[in-house]
């Protein structure tokens, strides 16, 4: 019995509730113009997606592929190799990356983390906590080189060189957001009981920071830390001009200088990119394998730990 | 009985430790603020001298010669909005369509009804796969953004540009009238730097487009259901609609990302300091002139370069902070729709 019929039926002789309704049109099949164009626009956003993510498979692709093979022992021990020499590595500039991306962590960890308890304590009136958020956006989206021409005129130009130091302010600044807005979503998050009951038990404010907030939202806050270290060792511009390059070790007849000219990852990838010679032109795609792969771990771990997270 | 008792009034120590660190942490938050004021006043400050010598000229002239002295942006300042444009065009169209596919659950659907088949799509193990499918999808999209920009530069240069040449080349031959095809593509180039910039900015579209095409109520698009709309006429009619304002916060946000990009960018985009329309012309962008400039700046030459880094900032600024209100905006508008 079709559904017209049923209809009919149901409805009495002289009122038939459905007698404008043309039924047809609700039939789903791909000879009515509006199901195939439904189908039509699925089968478009499908295709659009899969060449989204061409780019990102090409990527690993040629990384594994043209970096894979090209890194040995000796891209971690060596240091980079002059214009016709064979070999070399690229081993201080993996030093000079971790040297600056942890001086910037000791400059933005304890800022993010002690602004973003001051924020998510803050009454939701506080114009001071309004305004500080307002910054932390600023910088959120702010353009790296900027980063880079601020540490340039603040410590390079004040200093008189190109340094670690330098870079690692730059860094810094990239860093920061990114921890103090995680820091204070984490804090937020813990749930308002956990709180209340160390107030309950006579908590001073510090105490209940400490030994409550903190540990509860520590996996949030490491997640934030993480993102931020992946962040802080995948940027380049503020490191071109402010720690500059070197085919030296940082660290020199046994101390360590920071005050000089210091390799990074990034940088050589961007030296070397642009270079004539087929042997630094590999050994950049070596460097771009190690500085992916470094990224994608701190992404992971940070995942991974968020997920702990006591909700 | 024991004496100690469970709770106790903090000691004259605990008050004072509270106080110091109440006070710390109020500190530290005027010092971020401080941070980002002396940011943008050590840039303003450094470019002071060069903005009183060439004034508005710099933003209006086309010449950047430091041997004979004359210094102005405008080609930089084109090229930079110009392929920002052009990448976001491209990035919305993907972005969009990706957050769309996501927030559909296409992935999901198409599991759970291959499971359905083989009657598996309640199992324990199995039946998570739908779930876990998207996760990984949304996953990769946002990989995407983790690789640093220097890799994407990397691989502009040794994939984009070879592959796209010959398509350029053809392009430039048969419709050479066509202004955007007006110049033919010797290496980098616009094209290149616009799809590797667009490439960077999709995974910021997808991702706040997603939350806005999720926050939309569930009831609005089961309403259209029951209206007997298709899903595309759901989505077309009622759900981007609803999520425009947000969809439309994050374009102007990767807007700002796209301006600011430098890396890829300064790999890829030519540096040539001309005013072309041409797609296969190479150009400049502001970030790039700072980055390939800087390095080997003498000491006149860096107020110039401020001036220009504080052109770049007011520019970011002002598209970062339009998109971060509407945003905020948008956060919240369809909360009469879910009670």
């Amino acid at each position: 019995m079709s559904v017209e019929n049923m209809a009919g039926n149901l409805s009495g002789q002289d009122f038939n509730p459905f007698q404008d309704v043309d039924f047809s049109q609700l039939e789903r099949s791909l000879r009515r113009p509006r199901t195939l164009f439904s189908v039509l626009m699925s089968g478009l956003v499908t295709v659009m997606t899969l060449l989204a993510l061409i780019p990102l498979f090409s990527v690993v692709w040629m990384l594994f592929w043209r970096g894979g093979r090209e890194l040995s022992a000796a891209s971690f021990t060596q240091l980079p190799p002059g214009p016709l020499e064979m070999g070399g590595g690229f081993g201080n500039a993996i030093i000079g990356t971790m040297i600056m991306v942890a001086f910037g962590s000791l400059i933005s960890i304890p800022l993010g983390i002690l602004t973003a308890v001051f924020l998510a304590q803050a009454p939701a009136s506080s114009r001071l906590a309004q305004t500080v958020r307002f910054a932390a956006k600023v910088l959120t989206g702010f353009p790296s080189i900027l980063a880079g021409v601020f540490a340039y005129g603040a410590v390079v130009l004040l200093t008189g060189g190109y340094s670690a130091i330098a870079g690692g302010v730059a860094v810094s600044i990239l860093m920061l957001p990114t921890i103090l807005l995680t820091t204070e979503d984490a804090i937020r998050m813990v749930p308002a009981k956990i709180k209340e009951a160390a107030i309950g038990m006579g908590a001073t404010p510090t105490q209940t920071v400490w030994m409550v907030l903190l540990p509860t939202a520590l996996p949030g806050i490491l997640t934030g830390i993480m993102l931020a270290l992946a962040r802080g060792a995948g940027e380049t511009a503020p490191l071109l001009f402010t720690a500059l390059f070197s085919n030296y070790w940082a660290m020199q007849g046994g101390h360590l200088d920071l005050m000089q000219p210091t390799a990074s990852l990034a940088v050589l990838i961007y030296n070397f990119a642009g270079a004539p010679f087929p042997n630094q032109v590999a050994l950049a795609w070596a460097a771009a394998l190690v500085l992916v792969l470094l990224v994608l771990i701190l992404n992971l771990i940070g995942q991974s730990v968020s997920r702990r997270q006591v909700q | 009985m024991s004496s100690v008792p469970i709770s106790q009034p903090p000691t004259r120590a605990q008050r004072i430790t509270n106080i110091v660190f109440q006070k710390t942490c109020y500190g530290f938050a005027w010092l971020s603020i401080v941070l980002v004021a002396f940011i943008v006043l050590r840039i303003a400050s450094a470019a002071l001298p060069a903005m009183r010598e060439y004034g508005l000229g710099f933003l209006t002239g086309t010449t950047w010669d430091p041997n004979e002295g004359t210094y102005s942006i405008l080609p930089e300042m084109w090229g930079t909005i110009y392929s920002s444009l052009l990448a976001l065009i491209i990035g919305t169209a993907f972005g969009v369509a990706v957050a769309i596919f996501l927030s559909e659950g296409y992935v999901g659907d198409f599991i759970f009804n291959t499971l359905k088949i083989f009657n598996l799509h309640f199992h324990k193990v199995w039946g998570k796969l739908p779930e876990r499918a998207e996760q990984l999808l949304r996953n990769l999209i946002e990989l995407l953004a983790a690789i640093p920009s220097v890799v994407y530069g990397l691989w502009g240069l040794f994939v984009v540009i070879p592959a796209i040449r010959p398509a350029a080349g053809w392009l430039h031959a048969e419709l050479g009238w066509f202004p955007l095809f007006g110049t033919d593509l010797a290496g980098p180039g616009m094209l290149p730097a616009v799809l590797v910039l667009s490439i960077m900015i999709l995974p910021t579209i997808t991702a706040i487009s997603r939350n806005s095409l999720t926050a939309v109520p569930s009831r609005l698009r089961m309403a259209a259901y029951g209206l007997g709309a298709t899903r595309w006429e759901t989505v077309l009619a009622v759900i981007l609609p609803t999520a425009l304002r947000g969809i439309f916060g994050g374009v102007v946000l990767a807007f700002g990302r796209a301006l600011g990009e430098t890396m890829a960018l300064a790999m890829l985009v030519g540096n040539a300091n001309k005013i072309s329309v041409s797609l296969f012309s190479p150009a400049n962008t502001l970030a790039a002139l700072l980055a390939n400039s800087f390095p080997e700046a003498r000491p006149k030459d860096v107020g110039v370069l401020m001036y220009a880094a504080l052109v770049l900032l007011a520019i970011t600024l002002v598209v970062n902070i339009a998109g971060a209100a509407i945003l905020q905006r948008a956060s919240g508008e369809h909360d009469g729709a879910r009670t």
